[in-house]
């Protein structure tokens, strides 16, 4: 294997498991530091250049960065990184003046965006500071899209929604409230520069089964959500069932909950760890008494004169044949009594207004032609982000989307090829303050997980806007922090300084370094490691060949603890501790 | 010295001994000797050692004098006996404690100067007596705790650090226990572990005093260009002459057919100590080949290494002594010290 290239970004920033993982690539570690310091304004601000919004997601990301937590890989549990999240954005207190501002001279430049939320948010967060004109067409009256309409208010209060909307609309974006876009071919007529759909995925999938339109106690989750929210609904019947089991599900039992429902059932068509839903969301809703019933499928809606009184469901049983496939075989049939349903089996999106004959290709199921790099339709200067693009995913994905575009967008309109991207960038920092000091602090806190604090069930339940999850506190915070292992304090290797004194292998907790033979290929060198990776997603990192016996050495990632020691105990500074900063590229910022 | 202590957290898929103990079990205290010390090497190797050989941490006992080497026995082992006794009186030390308690596996960590300056006539009566223990001697060349003066063991012509000239002549610790009747005899390096663990666990395991010169850099006073004892003047001119592997009585033994050189040594305990020789017709239980190889070797520049010499029917100091095979902590107290009319019996044998 050849030595390893560190000074592709993209090496060091693998290693940076929660930062790889999240869509966006925000800096974990860097704004845990910064809030173990009680630099709280300074680590939201480094959360909103990647992520935008710190606070909404703080309280409602599906955090793709915790299953990647290198802490989970060697203690029980991984860093609570999204509700770190939430406390810079509680404690940061005023930060507006420190905020990104649209210059008063435009660029002379009209910019479409259809749908408030999160993506369309965002290309204005990215694309207001270089001047461009933006306009924002909302089908409702306020903005956040989905964030607003479909998350309940006691998971993300409307205050906070509207703070961290209302940053970016504040530096200039023309707001149009109440105007759905009935056709695009109209809006292009209106001669913009550039347009972005963000439109969302805001259709509920119906249940096509007898009796769906025998009664008026038989909803769409999404549409009943809103319909919470904006007071049209203030009741539902003591004996609810949802159909589904993702996290629209959830929201929706847990609403119901708050809304007069007593007995409230979720129903999944299979076993408990083919669940869509978050599991901390689904144990919040069991700990509020939720039933989940498992592998059961909506047969028909048993209505009598106009009245639901129950739903009929085959009881399945499932296999898994050789190839890991799931096999269901009927073994009963059940009526569970029930007086109203709540349809949450999954959302499209909705797009009949974008007319046939304008350059705009659709594939399959309705969905458009999109390049996932650029983010362009088939029709240049028409761009499509978030959930709108290539369906459901989420909020946090919705704002990387969001930033891709926006670069496409300025590309676009400074009459560049879209695909010549600005590379990302990195910086490496030495993290010697002096002899075994370093500039973070390398030991190993071995506290379990923070448990987040939650109202109490009868205090939640009297109001469907009081938050259930309370933040932690700032000592809570502060040993949270503690836990991270700062794997963005990376171990650099100088091999022509290494006299093969085995100081640094001897010391490693985790056995992470080898000097052994070159090998051929990856698989054989990880046979030579003194301890093999269980997880094979990270990488080796393979120096040249060491100056006295030729051998390399190997380092595997996968748990390296970043404790420092190695470098603490290298005579000769061959390990050094250096501090990686992915430069992330935006909108109007090539050639930083 | 380190910033922090080492993490209690270990690989996810390291194992456990047949006493159910992980390695870390195994460590001791963090070393405070300097970043990339050889001696914390050979800690490393005494630790991987000790735990492959399931060796139950209470029925060890560390034991060690003065100097860099000899603050080893904290590093290893935190829940077996030890004694940290005067500078070079160690063998003695161990000579009683033995004589107390045959029971014990005693490993007795010492450095050049703890053992050829200081130490020497302590050293040579341990070797005579042919006290069961293992004998790590950590050979750096160097009195590294005062700053790099030449020990007993520096070579004629080895420079110091601020370019000083050795011209005393070397003590080896090798041809020394082979004079001496020593029953095994090893010459390993700290920075090969492949070949250390296995001398280390054999040595253990031999009935007898087992000599192992360990030579094991000192990073601050004698790595440099000139140094016979650094990292890459050990690696250019270390000729392995008996490659040994440890065979423990647990483990079914299979001895390769290819190799026809083969010596198999089989330990009081059951356990083979395999020995392969690299340079032909050398015999490892020959203790003339053995001086004579050593000796040529040194000639030529070379340093040879590997288990050069084993003598596994030697009788160790309770054999010759006859001495009560009971430890005297055992021993009820009647028999121990059985009175007056017993001592005045003993007296009378005398007058």
């Amino acid at each position: 294997m050849p030595p390893t290239n560190v000074s592709d970004p993209q090496y060091y920033h693998k290693v940076v498991d929660c930062q790889w993982a999240c869509p966006a690539h925000t800096n974990v570690p860097q704004y845990l530091r910064l809030i173990g310091q009680g630099r709280y304004a300074d680590s939201y601000l480094l959360n909103r250049e990647s992520n935008v919004f710190p606070g909404i997601l703080g309280r409602t990301c599906d955090r793709p960065c915790e299953p990647a937590c290198r802490r989970g890989r060697v203690d029980e549990k991984p860093v609570a990184i999204c509700r770190m999240k939430r406390v810079a954005a509680d404690l940061r207190g005023d930060i507006t003046d420190r905020l990104p501002t649209a210059p008063v001279q435009k660029n002379g430049k009209r910019v479409a965006l259809i749908g408030a939320g999160p993506s369309s948010l965002t290309v204005a967060n990215d694309l207001l500071p270089l001047g461009y004109d933006v306009t924002i067409y909302e089908k409702y009256s306020k903005p956040g899209g989905l964030m607003r309409f479909s998350i309940p208010a006691f998971r993300l209060p409307a205050s906070v929604i509207d703070e961290e909307c209302g940053y970016i609309i504040g530096m200039g974006a023309q707001m149009k409230y109440d105007t759905p876009i009935s056709s695009m071919r109209a809006l292009l007529d209106e001669g913009y520069d550039a347009i972005f759909v963000g439109t969302g995925a805001p259709h509920g999938k119906d249940l096509d089964v007898p009796g769906r339109h025998d009664a008026p106690t038989i909803h769409l989750g999404l549409d009943w959500l809103a319909g919470v929210h904006f007071g049209h609904i203030e009741q539902i019947e003591p004996r609810v069932l949802v159909i589904g089991v993702g996290n629209t599900a959830m929201d929706c039992c847990r609403t119901a909950k708050r809304v007069g429902a007593t007995d409230v059932k979720v129903i999944a068509r299979r076993g408990r760890k083919h669940f869509k839903a978050s599991p901390w969301e689904l144990e919040d809703a069991e700990h509020e008494g939720v039933v989940v019933v498992e592998n059961h499928a909506p047969k028909r809606f048993v209505v009598q004169d106009g009245v639901l009184t129950g739903m009929e469901f085959d009881q399945l049983e499932w296999t898994e044949d050789a190839n890991g496939r799931q096999k269901s075989k009927v073994v009963g049939t059940v009526v569970i009594p029930c007086d109203a349903v709540i349809l949450a089996i999954g959302q499209d999106n909705a797009l009949p207004w974008i007319e046939e004959g304008l350059g705009i290709e659709f594939a399959e199921r309705h969905m458009p032609v999109v390049d996932k790099v650029t983010h362009q339709s088939t029709r240049p200067g028409l761009f499509f982000g978030g959930d709108a693009a290539w369906g459901p995913l989420n909020i946090i994905w919705a704002v990387e989307h969001g930033h891709q575009a926006a670069i496409s967008i300025d590309l676009h309109c400074t009459g560049r090829p879209l695909t010549e991207r600005p590379p990302v960038g990195m910086t490496l920092a030495s993290a010697k303050l002096g002899m075994q000091a370093w500039s973070y602090n390398n030991d190993y806190n071995p506290s379990p997980r923070a448990e987040m604090q939650h109202e109490e069930l009868v205090k939640r339940f009297s109001d469907v806007s009081i938050e259930v999850e309370l933040g932690f506190t700032p000592e809570q915070a502060a040993r949270e922090v503690e836990r991270c292992l700062n794997c963005d304090i990376q171990t650099a290797f100088t091999d022509a300084l290494c006299i093969e004194c085995d100081a640094c292998v001897d010391i490693c907790p985790t056995s992470c370094l080898t000097m052994t033979a070159p090998a051929e290929e990856e698989a054989q060198l990880r046979r030579q490691l003194s301890a093999p990776a269980v997880n094979l997603d990270q990488a080796l990192f393979v120096s040249g060949p060491l100056p006295q016996t030729k051998r390399l050495m190997v380092k595997d990632e996968d748990v390296c603890l970043h404790c420092g020691l190695c470098a603490d105990r290298c005579p000769t500074a061959a390990w050094d501790m250096q501090r990686f900063d992915l430069k992330l590229v935006y909108a109007g910022q090539e050639g930083r | 010295m380190s910033s922090i202590t080492k993490p209690s957290v270990r690989h996810p898929s390291a194992r456990k001994n047949h006493l159910g103990l992980s390695r870390a079990d195994y460590e001791g205290a963090m070393s405070t000797l300097c970043a990339g010390c050889g001696h914390d090497s050979v800690t490393a190797a005494l630790v991987q050692a000790f735990w492959e050989l399931d060796l139950p941490p209470h029925r060890a006992a560390k034991m060690s004098g003065i100097g860099c080497s000899s603050k080893t026995t904290a590093y290893f082992m935190k829940q077996s006996h030890g004694f940290n006794s005067v500078h070079g009186r160690m063998p003695s030390v161990t000579t009683g404690a033995n004589a107390a308690n045959r029971e014990l596996s005693y490993i007795g960590i010492s450095g050049d100067g703890d053992s050829l300056n200081i130490g020497f006539g302590q050293l040579a009566h341990a070797i005579r007596r042919n006290v069961n223990m293992l004998y790590v001697i950590e050979n750096n060349g160097v009195y590294g705790l005062t700053k790099g003066q030449f020990s007993a063991a520096a070579d004629v012509g080895s420079k110091s650090r601020k370019g000083e000239v050795n011209e005393q002549t070397p003590i080896d610790p090798v041809l020394l226990a082979l004079t001496l009747g020593a029953t095994f005899v090893a010459r390993s390096f700290s920075g090969d572990k492949a070949q250390l663990v296995p001398i280390l666990k054999a040595g253990l395991m031999h009935r007898g005093f087992a000599l192992i010169d360990v030579i094991s850099p000192c990073v601050s006073f004698n790595d440099h260009e000139g140094s016979a004892k650094s990292y890459a003047y050990v690696r250019s001119h270390e000729v392995e002459t008996v490659a040994a592997d440890f065979v423990p009585l647990r483990r079914e033994i299979k001895v390769p057919e290819t190799h026809a050189e083969m010596t198999v040594v089989r330990m009081h305990d059951g356990s083979e100590v395999r020995l392969h020789s690299t340079a032909p017709g050398y015999n490892p239980r020959s203790r003339d080949t053995a001086y004579r190889h050593v000796q040529a070797c040194i000639k030529k520049g070379e340093v040879a290494t590997g288990l050069l010499f084993i003598d596994d029917t030697g009788r160790c100091m309770h054999d010759m002594h006859r001495t009560v095979t009971t430890p005297l902590v055992e021993l009820p107290y009647e028999a121990l010290c059985p009175g007056k009319v017993a001592m005045e019996r003993i007296v009378s044998r005398y007058r």
